[in-house]
């Protein structure tokens, strides 16, 4: 299915705090995660999601640091800080009010609809 | 093993692809490549072989312009390329700051051998009582001595000179000490200031032997020489501005406090600020080498379409109205400047020029150029010559002859080559070669000036 440009990055970032919410992680497993999440539908461009990391360090919402991962390389891990969990309920808030106005004009409009003859 | 060796190699390519892009550092870049390696590694184990592994894995990044955009709206200022004069990351190079140590020292150097003559009653100043005339006389012959040497310095250390090379570097400086201090030249004499006017640029010429760390004879040398020289001279330039600046606001702050330190503004930053420019300057033109574009090319794309247009309005104008050229002294020279000017606008564009670029609009205009500068010369020449053995041959009259004729026969050369090159007959090297391999012509008639001309003129 094809989700529209905005709303995928719209929804980048309160699914990315999410899953670093879980635990640490890294920007393949993230990705790896948001794919099991949404059934295979949502898609990212592996490189964009980067930027939005870098975005969120630079705005103190996560934490890096460099460590050798399980192949010997090294391995930039990210960490949820507590102003991370801050704009986490934040969003979380936001999408709920998004959330609950279009289902309950979905619900409605569902029982409001002509039943096919 | 050998795959391996293939998809390394190909991760390196994409690697170096990528660090082109300014928006990305290194550390973005290694990023970027473990995500790459993981997800190469994970379609493999799915099935994959590693050639399709690493083309799916390329294409699941992203499309590489619209990566560094995101990459360069996150990171905005580094689109400003700075100069980081350490390396960013903390840790600084050794190599680069060796290079600052040694350039600010030699720099320090140059300011306090410039400040010697001191020590013998000859003080720098600017004013012209009569008692000032013999110390401005002698800081105005002597000045490339006390700071050329250093800059020659620095590069026989940056590229490693060896020993023979440094006496053979020794020699030009030595031999401009002796003529132009010790050579009977008539106080006042035009011989006296053709030679000091002249020296400078023989010993920077002769400071280009240790830029090239003794490879004076490659034509890629000359031609790197060629582009510092450009380079140096715009940084320079701002140096001067910034120092001027900030010699301003000395003199006007502390005369805020009733105190004047003209006399310690002009015998002491001025001069120390002079000579450690030089120094600074090419410091700066070498560790920026590889950061920023060169900015003498840009400056010549601005220019030279205005040149032209003014020589061609010119050459119409002196066509429709008839004028004669002005036999006066300062005519000639005034040509001469027009020709070392075109010349520079002509240098500079080649020292830029993708050789293997195709012939453009910019191309034709540069021909352009030459030839209006061709045809304005010789109808001055013309016009000058018939006067000039009413005139006889003066010392200045000389000089600025012979600049002019030096500057005429490579520039009707080049014009030929790059006439040749227009018309498809030949590539854009041999122009290139040109101009280096006519670089001996100017150092030769500059020694001249220097050392020939007081003995044929007598000194005067």
């Amino acid at each position: 299915m094809e989700i529209g440009k905005d709303l995928v990055a719209a929804s980048a970032t309160p699914l990315v705090l999410a899953i670093l919410n879980e635990g640490e992680s890294y920007g393949y497993a993230i990705i790896k995660r948001v794919g099991e999440l949404s059934g295979g539908e949502l898609q990212w461009t592996d490189g964009m999601l980067y930027p939005l990391l870098h975005r969120l360090e630079r705005n103190d919402c996560v934490e890096a640091a460099w460590r050798k991962s399980e192949t010997g390389r090294k391995r930039k891990y990210y960490r949820l800080t507590d102003e991370g969990m801050k704009q986490l309920a934040r969003q979380q808030q936001q999408w709920d009010v998004v959330d609950s106005a279009l289902r309950g004009i979905w619900l409605d409009a569902a029982n409001a609809a002509p039943q096919p003859a | 093993m050998d795959s391996k060796r293939t998809l390394d190699e190909r991760i390196g390519e994409w690697r170096s692809y990528l660090r082109r892009r300014q928006a990305l550092r290194d550390v973005d870049v290694e990023e970027l490549e473990d995500h790459l390696r993981t997800q190469v590694e994970t379609l493999g184990e799915a099935g994959l072989d590693e050639d399709e592994a690493f083309l799916v894995a390329v294409k699941r990044m992203g499309d590489l312009d619209s990566l560094s955009r995101e990459f360069a709206l996150e990171y905005s200022e580094r689109l400003w390329k700075q100069l980081v004069v350490s390396p960013e990351g903390g840790e600084s190079s050794p190599v680069a700051a060796n290079e600052a140590v040694v350039a600010v020292g030699l720099a320090v150097a140059a300011a306090i051998a410039i400040k010697m003559p001191e020590l013998f009653g000859v003080h720098f100043r600017l004013d012209s009582t009569p008692d000032s005339q013999e110390d401005i006389l002698f800081y105005v012959k002597n000045f490339s001595l006390f700071v050329l040497p250093f800059l020659a310095a620095y590069f026989g250390w940056k590229r490693g000179l060896e020993r023979i090379h440094w006496a053979w570097q020794a020699l030009p400086f030595l031999a401009g000490a002796v003529v132009i201090n010790a050579l009977p030249f008539e106080p006042e004499g035009y011989t006296q200031m053709l030679a000091a006017i002249h020296l400078p640029i023989a010993l920077w010429l002769a400071a280009g032997f240790a830029y090239t760390g003794g490879r004076w004879r490659s034509h890629e040398h000359r031609m790197n020489c060629v582009r510092f020289t450009g380079e140096w001279f715009i940084y320079y330039s701002l140096l001067a501005l910034g120092g001027g600046v900030f010699m301003g606001f000395t003199l006007f702050i502390f005369d805020a406090i009733g105190l004047n330190p003209g006399a310690f503004v002009e015998g002491w930053i001025l001069p120390c600020g002079m000579v450690g420019a030089v120094l600074i300057g090419a410091w700066l033109v070498e560790a920026k080498q590889s950061v920023i574009e060169n900015m003498a090319p840009v400056l010549t794309l601005v220019f030279t379409p205005l040149f032209t247009a003014l020589l061609l309005v010119f050459v119409a104008t002196m066509a429709w109205t008839g004028n004669p050229v002005k036999v006066q002294r300062e005519v000639l020279i005034g040509f001469d400047l027009l020709l070392v000017v075109v010349l520079g606008l002509l240098l500079y564009t080649i020292s830029a020029r993708d050789p293997n670029s195709p012939r453009g609009f910019f191309d034709v205009l540069q021909f352009l150029l030459v030839a209006c500068a061709l045809l304005v010369d010789v109808l001055a020449l013309w016009a000058i010559a018939a006067r000039i053995t009413e005139f006889g041959f003066s010392p200045n009259r000389t000089a600025a002859l012979g600049l002019n004729l030096v500057l005429l026969v490579n520039l009707s050369w080049s014009a030929v080559l790059y006439g040749r090159f227009l018309v498809k007959q030949l590539p854009f090297a041999p122009l290139e070669r040109w101009q280096t391999a006519y670089a001996p012509v100017y150092l030769v008639w500059v020694w001249v000036v220097v050392v020939v001309f007081p003995m044929v003129f007598g000194f005067q």
